[in-house]
């Protein structure tokens, strides 16, 4: 069983290094995020599958919350590249609609 | 062959067919051409790889409140998942940025010929 569960976290590490790879060449910025998000899913899964392979399943907890920190994460990044701020979009300056 | 064991199989086979997905993913993410043609490659591994090693793994899980969370994650992953890639792609269109295709590829082409 265990053997099956150590070929599966050396895929996953596989997989990360080539997304890693992907997040340091990419030509455009939009590269890059493509790539943390799919570097913050593979992490999901290698944490879920360490936590059997351990044999400790409480670290699907940590999954859970990465998980929800990655999606986060991503809309975050894309909001700041998409309007230069989080939100605050009216402090700076006197907007004419408040 | 009891029950248990046929489970215990069908668990190992899909992690294995799981990782084989994620690994194809991530092989797509670095190989292709395009931003929108890597987008297919995250697809590949949020879908595929991460549904089917969450099934391998509640086919093998020991306790109930382990299923329950492994569910729970599986729920997560397939709601933000395609959520985000949605985002980046809007987010790529917005940018102006256009698909390789033969025309945009030509005009690509002749601008670097101009440098």
């Amino acid at each position: 069983m265990e053997t099956v569960f150590a070929i599966t976290l050396i895929a996953l590490g596989i997989a990360a290094t080539l997304a890693i790879i992907r997040a340091t060449i990419g030509p455009t910025s939009f590269d890059r995020v493509l790539a943390v998000n799919t570097i913050g899913s593979i992490a999901v899964l290698l944490i879920a599958v360490y936590g059997f392979f351990d044999g400790r399943p409480e670290f699907l907890d940590i999954a859970l919350l990465y998980a929800l920190i990655n999606f986060i994460g991503t809309i975050a990044i894309l909001k700041f590249f998409r309007f230069g701020t989080l939100g605050d979009h009216g402090l700076h300056e006197e907007g004419d609609e408040q | 062959m009891s029950v248990s064991v046929l489970i215990d199989i069908i668990g190992m086979v899909s992690l294995f067919v799981g990782s084989l997905a994620v690994i194809f993913g991530a092989l797509g993410l670095l190989r292709l051409g395009d931003v929108y043609q890597r987008m297919h490659g995250t697809g590949i591994v949020d879908t595929g790889g991460a549904g089917l090693i969450l099934f391998g793994l509640l086919m093998l899980s020991p306790d109930w409140t382990v299923t329950v969370r492994l569910i729970l994650i599986g729920f997560i992953l397939v709601m933000t998942g395609p959520t985000a890639t949605h985002a980046i792609a809007r987010a790529v269109r917005v940018s102006g940025e256009e698909p390789d295709n033969v025309k945009t590829k030509r005009k690509k082409a002749v601008k670097r010929g101009r440098k």
